[in-house]
């Protein structure tokens, strides 16, 4: 009988007026009998047939109801069986397994059969690989639709993610993870790499963005946010990924990097600063590259750094995150948002930086740190200001000096990397009413843009020639010649973009020279302030220069600006470039290498290392911190996290 | 054990009722089924209701050649006490002894209630009466539908001429399609039922060819909903089949119910008999019972409405009895109001506001409501103290239940059952929603706790008796802190858990399986501590009283079965049904069950004496879920065919049609209040119903009630408050929590 069942797999579709039916012709039921030794005749062969049939269909029908009651949709074969028992039938054993069995057609005759191959016992009790049970059954709850009021879309048990990802994904994951926050520096690069150049794991991508969201949970541990920024950077440097709306996450993460004071920030030991550089840097990037997919993302992220910057009660650490956010977003952020702030935030800075008290050391390096980047920033501004200025009037009239131009005819000459300037709001008074009230001179719904010349000027007033020494007119090492001309000129790359650049600079001096000096001869491709010029200019001129500046700046800080005098910072910014009384051997020396923002996103990249040495006896520690700063934004190299010593943070 | 307690004299009766009915019970199922089915019930009540009189007199042909059955057979066992008993009862002493003496089979019916009509027809067809069908020994033990077999098959005997079935058929069909449009739905009833028995006796008389030619031109012309049943019908071919086929001997047995208006069935008479078509009149008196009633001819949608089940619709006089739908009075429990109800009463004045709130519930319940009935009509378990404690529970939890309507529709919290590769095949919550328990096709059950609270077992005897049974926090001590789990696996049936039901104290569970049995479990210890052995066949649904103690079961053999939790033997046993009795379920009052079938249709029976006080058609599907409101006055069931139809108890008529659900209807449930319907079913949705709407806008004045036709408005669309999806998990079961939260279940379908 089983082999009955079994063979009615072989039953023909007949095609006659029940189409509905398999049916056993009686060739079968022939051929059945006489595998088992029993003769029939033609009649007693339709007749079984007949009879076959007619179980067979009220077999399927009864098993119907078992699928029914188990809630299912589809007829299983343990139904049928049940079927089969309640009528008091041999079941069929042997088809319950749950895989599809394939037919297979017989060359030679008309013949469909199911392929069973044999099974090794032996070899199948003495395996070692058992094959694992199946997760326990278990209930999850949750809250499908609140109030009825759940949308009308499907709901999924599952997020859909989990659908999708394949074993081999799940393990991908969890290696690459594994390997980015694990212990073997080269692991982790490979994964970086495969990350970046991984055109499969789209997938992934809310997972990854989801352990990138991480970051709050370790911010204590700077090694942990570095690889988690890693990973940011794979991901969207990953051509094959289309971020959409997880931008926003990840973007989210980068700022928190830049901007929260991290737990890692609390050891002055920790270099905080290089993660905050690195993640600014990030920033941007994700922004020029994938800023398009959010709308309102520049606006947003705009009025978050300020707001961070605006803020009295955050510490440096956070302030210095917002400049260097701003920096990294191009130079209209900062126009637009950094300099009308500037006025109100200076005051506070400079408190900062006066207090000698020993306790607040700490507390005035990092003022220092600000400062610095500040003042980097603030550099870009004028100098990119400036190359637009001259290429709209070479545009324009050539051959007019770019001053005048720009001073007449300025315009916002997006140099194409620049989104177009949205609105920026007021942000809420509640945040800065402190700070806003200082910079009233400046409100933000009445910024228009600012000469270049004017802007300088302003700017000069904080900075003092530590500016003006920016762009290489004004000797700010006039004292201490020999200290400049022992720079060494070694670990300088030159990157692809450097030719631009080095017109820049170049037409820098143009630009400043309206007001004192000079273009200068040089034709190193130096951009930094180099010896040959500097050790060329009379100290004196700078000296009268800036006097003549501050007193210009003075004049109007004083009728806008309540709080520290102008007069004061101008003091002691000048005052604290290197060294005067340089006695015996320099007291230490310096690199400073840089590169301009480039078409490819690079962003601007500071090399200085210094080589430091015990202070000087003779001068207070105080005022060799003071100093600090002149140098401008300190960071080690980018690439190498690790070995990297740190400039600006000598123990005092 | 712990029965015994509410054992006292009250339950005299139905304890009494299982010894009494031992003597009839093999016989009875097969007696009783077809459809009026008096006498499970009324041994134990005592009194005997005489069979319903209708118009042509022909069920009463019936009844009485079923109990002339049972007389020859009681009289072969030599029970000559309840021969006499059954005798006196039924009135039957001179009818009877004509009937064995006249003894042919054909005309055995006919005694002295047939009328002329059928007389005449019988007279001109050459009624061969078939050699086995006087009432000789029946073999009642061994085989299920054994006695009934060759008396129903012998029916079809009379020989008409088989090539001219054909003729017979279209020339009704003809003469159907010409009559006025009024009269052609009504008759248009009278094709499926022809049409099947039409067939039937071209294979009952080896006509197999002329049998698939008669299937091959008329199949076409049914009712789609006839499908399923089609299907079947087009594979029996051969007499022999016919044997062993039970749903078709069910077929045969009870009479189809059609309901005519009386011109019509005029007009149908009148035509039958100018064309001297005596065949199909001979079907008709035979097999069709016409009910006849005058007035306008129901519309065709009128028709369509009540259509479909496997029996022709309903009698209307089956439906007249009295139904206590009602309420039962809620018993008086001193209710200490706790502390933040004192503190927020005080600002109104403390004592007073107390007053009233104890009134507001005793009045609610003191008042009896006129449709309830007795409140020891059926005996019911004394209340204990973790009942009155669970009482009180649920009253405080009232009063924080949310007001639910169209405008403030629930939340819906969704219990996936995960990995759940057995197969989950049953569901079922607590009423206070701590427990969950599931049932599988693999045989087990589990049970999970929806709270934080872990289950634990009883300690072991010899753990116990170390106990200091004085202390405080004894009941605390007896668990054992070591089996604490979320989840506990109760292992014991041999086939798939078709039903689960938690009791209402929370103390049991009830399991019901494909291997035939009923498992009642510990919650305590987790063990099963009886199997009810009795349907034989796979037990489909179970479901606890309300009250707790009783319960019901219902499951392939066609029968529901009434038990008592310390009875291994059924109190009640409901037959009626044509096919499987699918789903069950205990009206709130305790005193009413209602059953749900394959043959499409439900029925309500009456706990205290067996008999059937309703009989609900209109589902075009098996039904899969019943749910009864929370004021007991009305009914929800789904089907198949995917509609929840609405029904009002009392009038005993239909009142309402939920169209929407796309597959079959799993789960219904009445939000507390009653104000909501959901449904849960197949196609992955939850659907919430306007039920109050529904209730309101169905005017039941006295002729609707009186006539049974309804026009039902085809409103689903305005009913319908909200549609719910999940990606990929069928709804299993539906609960409102005691807040009006509803919970929905269903294993997660990863394919």
């Amino acid at each position: 009988c089983t082999s009955l069942f079994s063979d009615i797999t072989n039953a023909k579709m007949t095609e006659r007026e029940e189409r509905r039916f398999a049916e056993v012709p009686r060739e079968s039921i022939k051929l059945m009998a006489e595998s088992t030794g029993v003769e029939l005749s033609e009649e007693v062969a339709t007749l079984l047939a007949e009879d076959v049939c007619y179980r067979l269909r009220e077999a399927t029908q009864n098993s119907s109801q078992f699928m029914r009651h188990a809630k299912r949709r589809k007829l299983s074969v343990e139904d049928f069986n049940r079927a089969l028992r309640w009528s008091n039938t041999e079941t069929v054993c042997g088809y319950g397994a749950q895989d599809a069995l394939p037919f297979r057609p017989l060359k030679e005759g008309e013949l469909f059969f199911v392929e069973d191959r044999e099974i090794n016992l032996v070899e199948l009790a003495l395996a070692t690989n058992i094959p694992k049970g199946c997760a326990e059954t278990m209930v999850r709850v949750h809250v499908s639709y609140l109030d009825g009021k759940g949308n009308l879309e499907p709901q999924g048990t599952v997020p859909t993610a989990v659908q999708s990802l394949s074993e081999d994904l799940l393990k991908y994951y969890q290696q690459i993870t594994r390997a980015i926050l694990g212990e073997d520096p080269h692991l982790m690069k490979v994964a970086l790499l495969d990350l970046q150049s991984n055109s499969k794991i789209a997938a992934l991508l809310p997972y990854f963005v989801y352990v990138i969201s991480g970051v709050k949970s370790v911010s204590h541990d700077l090694d942990q946010l570095n690889r988690l920024l890693h990973m940011v950077k794979s991901l969207v440097q990953n051509p094959y990924l289309y971020l959409g709306s997880y931008v926003r996450s990840l973007v989210s993460s980068v700022m928190y990097c830049i901007l929260e004071p991290l737990a890692a920030s609390i050891n002055p030991l920790n270099d905080h600063w290089t993660l905050r550089d690195y993640a600014a840097l990030l920033l941007s990037h994700i922004f020029w590259t994938h800023g398009d997919l959010v709308s309102g993302l520049y606006h947003q992220i705009l009025l978050s750094l300020q707001k961070v910057l605006s803020d009295p009660v955050r510490p440096l650490c956070s302030h210095y995150g917002a400049v260097v956010g701003l920096h990294a977003l191009g130079w209209k952020a900062v126009e637009r948002v950094l300099y009308p702030h500037l006025p109100a935030y200076w005051a506070n800075l400079q408190a900062v930086l006066d207090d000698y008290s020993v306790s607040n050391a700490q507390v005035k390096a990092d003022g220092h740190k600000v400062y610095g980047a500040i003042l980097v920033a603030v550099e870009r501004l004028l100098k990119m200001k400036a190359l637009s200025l001259t290429l709209a009037a070479e545009g324009g009239c050539a051959g007019l000096p770019g001053t005048a131009t720009g001073a007449v005819g300025f315009r916002e000459n997006s140099l194409g990397l620049s989104p177009p300037p949205e609105p920026l709001s007021e942000p809420p008074l509640g945040i800065a009413s402190h700070l806003q009230a200082g910079g009233a001179g400046c409100p933000w719904e009445e910024w228009t843009p600012v000469s270049l010349p004017a802007m300088y000027c302003e700017l000069y007033s904080f900075f003092g020639d530590s500016l003006a020494v920016r762009f290489s007119t004004d000797p700010p090492l006039g004292g201490a010649p020999p200290s400049g001309s022992r720079q060494p000129l070694e670990g300088r790359k030159e990157p692809a973009s450097g030719a631009p650049n080095l017109e820049n600079t170049r037409k820098m001096p143009q630009l400043t020279a309206s007001m004192n000096i000079s273009p200068r001869q040089d034709g190193s491709p130096c951009m930094e302030p180099q010896p040959p010029s500097l050790a060329a200019t009379v100290p004196g001129r700078s000296l009268a220069r800036s006097s003549s500046s501050s007193s210009v700046s003075r004049s109007r800080s004083s009728s806008s600006r309540p709080g520290r005098s102008t007069s004061q910072s101008r003091d002691i910014f000048p005052k604290a470039r290197f060294p005067l009384p340089q006695v015996g051997p320099p007291a230490f020396s310096f690199i400073i290498g840089g590169r301009q923002m480039g078409r490819r996103c690079q962003g601007r990249r500071f090399q200085t290392s210094f080589t430091p040495t015990p202070p000087l006896t003779t001068l207070p520690p105080r005022a060799y911190a003071h100093k600090l700063p002149v140098i401008g934004r300190v960071s080690k190299p980018v690439r190498r996290w690790t070995c990297s010593h740190y400039s600006l943070h000598l123990p005092l | 054990a712990r029965h015994n307690s509410y054992r006292g004299k009250k339950m005299a009766a139905v304890q009494d009722a299982p010894m009494e009915l031992d003597a009839e019970k093999e016989t009875k199922p097969e007696i009783l089924s077809d459809g009026t089915s008096n006498l499970s019930g009324n041994t134990a009540s005592g009194t005997l209701s005489s069979p319903p009189l209708t118009a042509g007199g022909a069920p009463k042909q019936e009844d009485q050649q079923t109990l002339i059955a049972v007389l020859q057979f009681l009289r072969r066992n030599k029970l000559t006490e309840s021969v006499e008993i059954l005798r006196r009862e039924a009135c039957l002493e001179d009818q009877e002894d004509s009937q064995t003496l006249d003894g042919s089979g054909g005309g055995k019916g006919d005694g002295d209630g047939g009328d002329a009509n059928s007389l005449l027809s019988r007279v001109s067809i050459a009624s061969a009466a078939a050699p086995q069908s006087t009432l000789t020994p029946i073999p009642v033990k061994s085989e299920y539908d054994q006695p009934d077999v060759s008396v129903v098959l012998s029916a079809y005997s009379q020989q008409g001429d088989p090539s001219l079935y054909q003729v017979y058929y279209s020339s009704l069909k003809n003469f159907i399609e010409s009559v006025l449009d009024c009269h052609r739905a009504e008759l248009s009833q009278l094709f499926y039922p022809l049409f099947v028995h039409m067939y039937l006796e071209l294979v009952y008389n080896n006509h197999e060819n002329k049998a698939k030619a008669f299937f091959e031109k008329f199949s076409g012309d049914q009712e789609c909903y006839y499908q399923d049943d089609l299907r079947i019908l087009c594979g029996l071919t051969k007499k022999e089949h016919l044997k062993g086929n039970e749903a078709l001997l069910d077929f045969r047995t009870s009479r189809f119910v059609l309901r005519i208006s009386r011109d019509s069935y005029q007009l149908l008479k009148r035509h039958l008999q100018e064309r001297h078509n005596n065949q199909i009149w001979n079907i008709i008196q035979e097999h069709l019972y016409i009910d006849i009633f005058d007035g306008m001819p129901r519309s065709k949608s009128q028709i369509d409405s009540m259509s479909g089940s496997f029996a022709g619709e309903t009698r209307r006089e089956v439906n007249k009895a009295k139904v206590f739908y009602g309420l039962l009075k809620e018993p008086e429990i001193e209710v200490p109001l706790d502390d933040e109800d004192d503190e927020a009463e005080n600002e109104e004045g403390k004592p007073k506001k107390k007053k009233t709130k104890k009134d507001s519930m005793g009045s609610k319940s003191k008042k009896q409501d006129p449709n309830a009935p007795q409140q020891n009509r059926i005996p019911l378990p004394e209340l204990k103290d973790s009942d009155k404690l669970d009482k009180i529970m649920y009253m405080k939890e009232s009063t924080k239940r949310i007001r639910l309507g169209p405008e403030n529709l629930p939340s819906i919290c969704f219990y996936s059952f995960l990995n759940a590769y057995q197969g989950l095949t049953a569901v079922d919550f607590t009423d206070d929603s701590s427990l969950l328990a599931g049932g599988f096709a693999d045989s087990t059950v589990r049970v999970w706790s929806a709270t934080p609270k872990k289950l634990r077992k009883v300690k072991s005897a010899a753990e116990l008796n170390l106990i200091d049974k004085e202390s405080d926090d004894v009941l605390e001590r007896i668990m054992d802190e070591k089996t604490a789990s979320e989840s506990k696996n109760l292992y014991g049936h041999s086939g798939p858990v078709y039903g689960v039901s938690f009791s209402p104290d929370r103390n049991y569970l009830l399991s019901s399986s494909e291997d035939g049995t009923v498992r009642l479990w510990s919650l305590q210890t987790f063990t099963c501590l009886v199997g009810y052995k009795g349907h034989n066949y796979p037990v489909w649904d179970t479901h606890f009283s309300p009250f707790g103690y009783y319960f019901v079961s219902g499951g392939h053999d066609r029968v529901a079965r009434l038990w008592a939790t310390d009875h291994y033997q059924p109190l009640r046993i409901f037959a009626g049904h044509l096919a499987d009795v699918t789903c069950t379920r205990f009206h709130p009052n305790s005193n009413y069950v209602v059953t749900g079938s394959t043959d499409r249709t439900i029925r309500l029976w009456d706990v205290l004496n067996g008999n059937c006080v309703r009989f609900f058609t209109g589902h075009k599907g098996p039904i899969h879920s019943l749910a009864f409101s929370p004021n007991g006055k009305f009914l929800a069931s789904g089907s198949t065919d995917g509609r929840v139809l609405l029904w009002d108890i009392g009038h005993g008529l239909m009142i309402g049609e939920l169209k929407g659900h796309t597959d079959t209807i799993y789960a219904l449930k009445f939000s507390r209040d009653g104000e909501i319907l959901a449904s849960g079913s197949m196609d992955n949705t939850v659907r919430l119903w306007d039920s109050m709407k529904a209730f309101d806008d169905m005017e039941t004045d006295d002729f609707t009630a009186a006539t049974g036709h309804i026009h039902l408005p085809d409103n689903s669309q305005e009913l319908l408050l909200g549609m719910y999806h999940s990606k990929s998990t069928p709804v299993t079961h539906l609960h409102f929590t005691r807040r009006n939260l509803l919970l929905a279940a269903g294993a997660y379908n990863s394919q």
